[in-house]
């Protein structure tokens, strides 16, 4: 075995870990896979994905285009429809197809907007709380209970209100919201995951502190983050939504799905699909991710009890 | 007639890596007032062969079997709710870690009291005096304020204690303990094992031990069975097991106790076969 | 010539237990005065029960937790961790390996990684030095090249029980404390694991203090023989005097409660069985 060079051995180990990898995932992939609910969910995901990146090619009008001669033209297959508008116009005239195509660019970009601030002033302040103990971990878990003791939507109203109305400002108030349910899970698995034998052991081997909290214990506690992280992405839409219907959120003529529905609260009784197509597509989308969510814990949550 | 007889069975488990085989055509059976070892190491299927017996596995498992019989019924063809009626009353189990055993949320007289309420149909105040008389029998002192204590006030060892009261409460004709000591320490390992034995003498009870202690064996069994990877290795009595091994694994096995230890090293079994893979130590546990 | 490694005089260790909203605060003895002294190369066994207190003696030599009293002398040199912080040179000179092979390697970190980590903290060396001690060392423990990139979950207890004590071994220590290294392994794993700590010892001139529950593992391995009951040491001697005359009642309550496993005494139950 003299002519096998570090070279080779370079090699066999590189294909080793691309199996590593594709086995974890393909392990991954299994436990997944048994919940059908969720492969749907992925589907539908997906797919609102791949429309939100392509809606100008797929939205057949622009989503502020007002056809001054078709004034809430109810959907093509009803009577008096128009083929032009598949799915009919609003109150002024733009198509209702091509705003919730539009729409769901926003909504996408809320969710991830929202839930990346608040993981990450959440995961910082979590892991503060878990690793430091004492008054520390008082101070910052009392004010958490403080944020989650207001009803979530009448805070984010007053954050909007005190900021000013917009899209940008009910983001951050959204993300304000979430972020102490992250803090909660990940000081709850750092201090689960402190004592640890393999934590102590790092300690032993001369471990800083720093070292400790970001590389030792935090990769550690990615699971249950990640399962959080996606149920707080349709908490976020439907949020957002909420505060867009209140007029707090994205601000007319922006095709946000919740400010849609504000402007078509007087014709809901004229006019059932005004209404009821952003409804559809919130609840879609929220339920495809909550679907998702779920088929993630069953996938992730035993994992951690193997390893 | 054997008190239980097993003739072929296999258990595999659906994984992500496909079937796992944990038990491969095992043959087994216990004749009445025996102690019966089934001795392996991690993997060996030890525990999941007994499961089975029990209808305790998970949705995953596939159960195979030539015959599975129980004092001459046949268990393969009994309903679920027939074969309820059997497991706990006639055939009970205990196991491993005590403390996790007992539900922590109810005191332990309402747990002895249960199982006798379910199998014996007794009314409160027989139960009240059957549950005290099983806490006597397995050796708790004061057992009338015991009854009202919860789980988590009593130790280890008088937890399984608990658990042996709450698995002999009806009779059963088969005790089956899976690796009952393990978590204990060797002062209480001892006094368990004693208790063991001897309500199995007194009550002429079938018993088998799951371990995977060499010395427990030798302490306790009159037959024993030695698995490795799901497949039975031997099969002896007791001391013709420990005086003359017939197969090689059995062999490595006992010359790796440090007791019987010459010289510096010990001798390893890796001559002959290796460690569990993780898998395999992962769905036996 | 021996030199002595490790030496503990009286050393005490009192947890607080703050008082809740109806009892009052309490101490609670874990170790009560213990003194002991290691030579090089050699075996010091501390045997007890659980709650005995040898877990939290393990966590003050390895210079986790500081004693509440008492003097430790590690090489001769005094050591306190609440007045003086560690410095890297006394920090390398003890590592441990702990009992649960599934919990202390961080299933996150590559086998790799694993090894290299205490030189990354405590040397200044370059990746490829700390990958080429890494790769020796796992040859050492009787693993090889092609586990260097595998993740922990991978391996079998007893591997991973080698993983343990190679990164325990990287940074060339005077004294390992082993807390009950081979209680959570197969019967023939054990066995394996016991020759791999005495090869070691041989080789590096390593101290040893092990920490178990197993009389039989321990009169294997032991030079010395420290016997703890509830935070006192209640026997102390060389192997052979304590297991020919254990002086003290727990001593011999523990010598016969540990089962046998010997043909002769097999014998004799089942005399005494048919007898009955």
């Amino acid at each position: 075995m003299s002519n096998e060079g570090p070279a080779t051995i370079e090699a066999a180990t590189v294909v080793k870990q691309q199996d590593a990898r594709l086995q974890m995932f393909g392990e991954f992939w299994h436990y997944f896979s048994v919940n059908k609910g969720a492969v749907i969910g992925l589907f539908v995901f997906a797919l609102l994905i791949l429309i939100a990146i392509f809606a100008p090619l797929l939205a057949p009008h622009s989503p502020d285009d007002q056809f001054r001669d078709f004034f809430l033209t109810p959907p093509a297959w009803q009577e008096g429809g128009n083929a032009q508008f598949l799915l009919g116009t609003d109150a002024v005239g733009r198509d209702m197809l091509s705003r919730l195509i539009y729409g769901s660019r926003f909504s996408l970009a809320i969710g991830f907007v929202v839930v990346t601030t608040a993981l990450i002033s959440g995961v910082i302040l979590g892991l503060l709380a878990g690793y430091c103990r004492g008054w520390v971990d008082t101070l910052i878990m009392r004010i958490m209970d403080i944020i989650l003791a207001f009803p979530s939507l009448l805070l984010a109203l007053v954050l909007v209100a005190v900021l000013g109305p917009g899209l940008v400002n009910a983001m951050i108030a959204i993300a304000f919201v979430l972020q102490p349910h992250f803090a909660r899970l990940t000081r709850a698995a750092v201090m689960a995951e402190k004592t640890r034998e393999y934590v102590v052991s790092a300690k032993v081997a001369g471990a800083s502190h720093l070292r400790l909290m970001l590389v030792t214990i935090l990769p550690n506690c990615i699971a249950p983050l990640i399962v959080q992280a996606t149920l707080s992405f349709s908490n976020a839409i439907l949020e957002a939504a909420a505060l867009g219907f209140l007029g707090m959120g994205a601000q007319p003529p922006t095709p946000e799905w919740g400010t849609m529905l504000a402007e078509a609260r007087e014709f809901i009784l004229r006019a059932w699909w005004v209404v009821t197509f952003p409804g559809l597509a919130i609840l879609i989308t929220v339920f495809a991710i909550n679907l998702i969510g779920d088929g993630l814990r069953d996938a992730l949550d035993p994992k951690l009890k193997r390893s | 007639m054997p008190l239980l007889e097993i003739k072929n069975l296999t258990v595999s488990f659906d994984t992500a890596a496909g079937p796992f085989m944990a038990v491969q055509g095992i043959d087994l059976s216990i004749e009445p007032r025996e102690v019966l070892a089934i001795v392996g190491e991690s993997g060996s299927g030890k525990s999941v062969a007994m499961l089975a017996v029990m209808g305790l596995l998970p949705n995953t498992a596939t159960v195979k079997a030539d015959r599975m019989a129980f004092d001459g019924i046949d268990l393969l063809k009994l309903s679920p709710s027939e074969r309820r009626k059997i497991v706990g009353k006639d055939i009970s189990m205990i196991f491993q870690e005590p403390v996790a055993s007992l539900n922590p949320c109810f005191n332990v007289g309402f747990q002895i009291e249960e199982v006798l309420r379910f199998h014996m149909g007794m009314d409160r105040a027989q139960r009240r005096a059957r549950a005290i008389e099983l806490m006597k029998l397995v050796g708790i002192a004061d057992p009338e304020e015991r009854l009202s204590s919860f789980p988590h006030q009593m130790s280890g060892g008088q937890c399984q204690r608990v658990m042996i009261a709450i698995a002999i409460a009806c009779n059963p004709k088969l005790l089956i303990a899976d690796e009952p000591t393990t978590a204990l320490d060797v002062t209480i390992q001892k006094q368990i094992l004693d208790l063991l034995v001897s309500l199995q003498a007194k009550y002429g009870m079938g018993l088998i031990m799951i371990t995977h202690n060499m010395g427990v064996v030798a302490e306790t069994a009159d037959r024993v069975i030695v698995q490795y990877k799901g497949r039975k290795m031997e099969e002896a009595d007791v001391l013709s097991l420990f005086e003359s091994p017939k197969s090689n694994y059995t062999r490595a096995l006992l010359s790796a106790l440090p007791e019987n230890a010459v010289g510096d090293r010990l001798p390893t079994v890796s001559d002959m076969m290796f460690e569990p893979a993780p898998s395999a130590a992962g769905a036996a546990s | 010539m021996s030199t002595t490694v490790l030496e503990g005089k009286n050393i005490v260790r009192d947890y607080h237990i703050g008082g809740g909203l109806f009892t009052g605060p309490r101490t609670v003895h874990a170790v009560k005065g213990v003194s002991f002294k290691v030579d090089k190369g050699k075996t010091l066994a501390i045997v007890g029960e659980s709650g005995c207190g040898k877990s939290t003696l393990a966590r003050i030599i390895t210079l986790i937790d500081p004693a509440t009293a008492g003097d430790l002398f590690i090489d001769g040199n005094k050591v306190d961790i609440v007045r003086n912080p560690l410095t890297k040179e006394m920090r390398r000179k003890v590592q441990i390996v702990f009992q649960n092979p599934y919990g202390s390697l961080n299933p996150r970190q590559k086998i790799g990684d694993v090894l290299g980590e205490p030189l990354l903290i405590n040397t200044d060396k370059s990746a490829a030095e700390r990958r080429d001690l890494a790769m020796k060392m796992l040859k050492k423990v009787g693993l090889g090249h092609e586990h260097y990139n595998r993740y922990p979950h991978m391996f079998s207890g007893g591997q991973r029980q080698r993983i343990a004590i190679a990164r325990a071994l990287m940074l060339n220590p005077s004294l390992l404390v082993l807390d009950e290294p081979v209680s959570a392994l197969d019967l023939s794993v054990q066995a394996q694991v016991l020759n791999l700590l005495a090869d070691l010892q041989d080789e590096f001139q390593l101290t040893y203090v092990f920490i178990s529950h197993d009389l039989s593992v321990v009169r294997y391995i032991a030079d010395d023989v420290m016997v703890m009951y509830f935070g006192e040491a209640v026997e102390y001697g060389s192997r052979d005097e304590v297991f020919a005359d254990p002086k003290h009642s727990y001593t011999r309550t523990l010598f016969a409660a540990t089962p046998r496993a010997d043909v002769a005494s097999i014998k004799a139950r089942l005399a005494k069985k048919k007898a009955a």
